[in-house]
């Protein structure tokens, strides 16, 4: 073949499985083989059915070359995932090279050989089905099926060779023995090497994470580094491209109410309406209760509201919402608010994650509540929290969607959590909750902390809760230390003191200037 | 066997020689090219060429290679009922 000097780049084939083609910049080089290298486990037979599935909804044919499980248990395997293969190979949209070893057949070895047989009926499979695709599972069971592994290799070669010359996009799975070793056994990266793509499925403290890292496309760009995906039923291989998503968030002015007057009075007129707003603060201190009125004030506007919750159960959420005066059963039935009340550890977050996503799309909500986040941080490690926390923000920023997330301090009377200098930095607006100990009485505090964007109210406001949800009162003047968990109290001649310190200062100053101004 | 390939020419010698010798008279030969006939090396489920298949008598055998390990071969397909009191191979 010519190489033509002004022919373009290697073009890229979009796959159909959105999350990989954004972490792959649009798609596996085309007209190449791709090798899929994993351990036992990580993912590899599912990628590369999905991988055809895909293709076939774009109205790509495909062949699926098996060296390992036999055609009919995978046919059986991949229904869970809604892909009905014996459908879309009676529709001639899909073929089968079953080259898994057949315990019936004896076979014995006399002379010389080679895999030409192999060779003839992948062509003639991609003939028959006019196939773009082809994906090969997996090389390392070919070498057990014969003793000449010199042979296999070459032979292997030739496959490749083949499909390159056939112009067909495809994906070859090979098997590694450990997550963070050579790319694949049987040195099979040694002749397809030009695209490698690594499945990790880790174990860290004691939780499975799985990962899919572009190793190199020779010849075009990719995303690097090794992004969280998981596999779930309807859906197969989904991707959570984290720094694809993150810095093309659109950003609102419109203002929306947090529920509360008072509350939106602090924040300067109410939270921005793609804004996601961290509510931290100890037990108890009334981050629930900020939570359902952030969702009363979005179904009170005729918003949609959705509240995930992993603390309590939805009988005692729409309990404690009674006693704040806030109807969430009547709003249920409205439909404008949906509440979802699980376990954190039913799933791993990158599980989670895709659930959320997938919640939010189906209900459309305007506003969503997540309480607390505190429970959701042990369900992995905490590289794969911040994912979750990251993904999550940016999904629902993109929506145009509020969030409030809340975290849960470990310790009574002020100090931080680990959740919050994790995610601190991702959210938008920070409202603390503390519990201010005054004269034998626990008083609970109230302050907007951070606000992009926006003035915000910086006094630490006493409140009270009662029927009608949270009461605001006035601020703390006389107590000083309530972040850092000591409260002290300090005598009105003292703050007189200052605050008289302070104004003289402002008074010299004015005076400094109007002096200067009257000699210049 | 893949067309006209010194491996497949190796491979039907070799055979035709074996049967003449051993068996005159007493065997059946279809030699396939899979690169005309891919679809019956799909319905044989065969990756390695050249391969002999001996379907009858029963087991069903087969033999992978050009066939030049005589001995090999007539073991693989348990046909060796050439000198007397040979035992046959049981299924390995």
């Amino acid at each position: 073949m010519a190489i033509n000097a002004a022919h373009p780049a290697v073009q890229k084939l979009r796959t159909g499985i959105s999350s990989l083609d954004i972490i792959a910049k649009g798609g596996l080089p085309k007209n190449r083989t791709t090798l899929i290298s994993g351990t036992a486990g990580s993912g590899k037979t599912v990628f590369a059915v999905h991988f055809l599935a895909a293709g076939i909804e774009l109205g790509e044919p495909g062949v699926f070359v098996t060296f390992e499980e036999a055609a009919d248990d995978i046919r059986k395997n991949m229904r869970s995932f809604g892909w009905d293969l014996a459908q879309w190979e009676k529709d001639g949209k899909l073929a089968f090279v079953d080259a898994s070893p057949d315990p019936h057949i004896d076979s014995v070895e006399a002379g010389g050989f080679d895999l030409g047989a192999l060779v003839a009926r992948v062509e003639n499979a991609v003939r028959k089905v006019k196939a773009t695709r082809v994906a090969v599972d997996s090389l390392g069971a070919v070498f057990s099926q014969f003793s000449d592994q010199a042979m296999v290799r070459s032979e292997l070669f030739r496959i490749s060779a083949a499909l390159k010359a056939m112009g067909v996009t495809a994906v070859l799975t090979a098997e590694r023995t450990d997550d963070h070793g050579p790319v694949a056994r049987f040195g099979v990266e040694e002749f397809i090497a030009d695209n490698v793509m690594i499945l990790r499925n880790a174990l860290e403290a004691e939780t499975r994470r799985r990962t899919i890292e572009i190793l190199k496309f020779r010849g075009c760009d990719h995303q690097k580094g090794e992004y969280p995906f998981t596999i779930v039923p309807h859906g197969g291989v989904i991707v959570i491209p984290l720094s694809a998503m993150q810095l093309s968030m659109k950003s609102s002015d419109v203002r929306i109410s947090s529920g509360n007057p008072a509350l939106d009075e602090m924040s300067g007129g109410g939270f921005f309406r793609d804004s996601v707003t961290l509510v931290s603060g100890a037990t108890g201190t009334g981050k629930t209760l900020t939570v359902a009125q952030f969702l009363q004030g979005g179904v009170a506007e005729g918003e949609k509201c959705l509240l995930l919750a992993f603390e309590e159960s939805r009988d005692q959420l729409v309990r404690n919402a009674k006693g704040w005066g806030f109807d969430f059963e009547t709003m249920e039935r409205e439909g404008l608010l949906k509440v979802v009340c699980d376990y954190p550890d039913v799933q791993g977050l990158e599980d989670w994650l895709v659930t959320i996503q997938a919640i939010i799309k189906d209900f459309k909500p305007k506003r969503v509540a997540l309480d607390s986040l505190s429970a959701l941080e042990n369900v992995g490690t905490a590289k794969a929290f911040r994912e979750f926390v990251i993904g999550l923000t940016s999904f629902i920023k993109h929506q145009e969607i509020t969030g409030m997330f809340t975290s849960t301090t470990a310790s009574l009377m002020g100090g931080d959590s680990i959740t919050e200098s994790h995610i601190s930095t991702l959210t938008d607006s920070i409202i603390l909750l503390r519990y201010v100990e005054m004269f034998g009485d626990m008083k609970r505090g109230l302050t907007v902390l951070k606000m992009r964007g926006s003035w915000h109210d910086k006094a630490i406001r006493e409140f009270t809760i009662d029927k009608g949800g949270m009461q605001m009162g006035r601020a703390f003047r006389n107590v000083t230390g309530i972040l850092s968990g000591s409260p002290v109290h300090v005598s009105p001649s003292d703050i007189e003191r200052v605050w008289r310190q302070f104004d003289a200062d402002v008074d010299r100053r004015q005076a400094d200037s109007e002096a200067k101004k009257a000699d210049s | 066997m893949t067309g006209t390939s010194a491996r497949s020419s190796t491979a039907i010698a070799n055979l035709q020689r074996l049967c003449e010798n051993e068996l005159k008279g007493q065997y059946e030969l279809e030699i396939v090219d899979v690169l005309q006939q891919p679809q019956r090396a799909e319905d044989e489920k065969i990756l390695a060429t050249p391969t002999l298949i001996k379907q009858l008598p029963l087991p069903l055998r087969r033999v992978i290679g050009d066939l030049s390990d005589k001995e090999k071969v007539l073991l693989g397909l348990a046909v060796h009922a050439q000198s007397p009191g040979a035992v046959i191979p049981p299924a390995a």
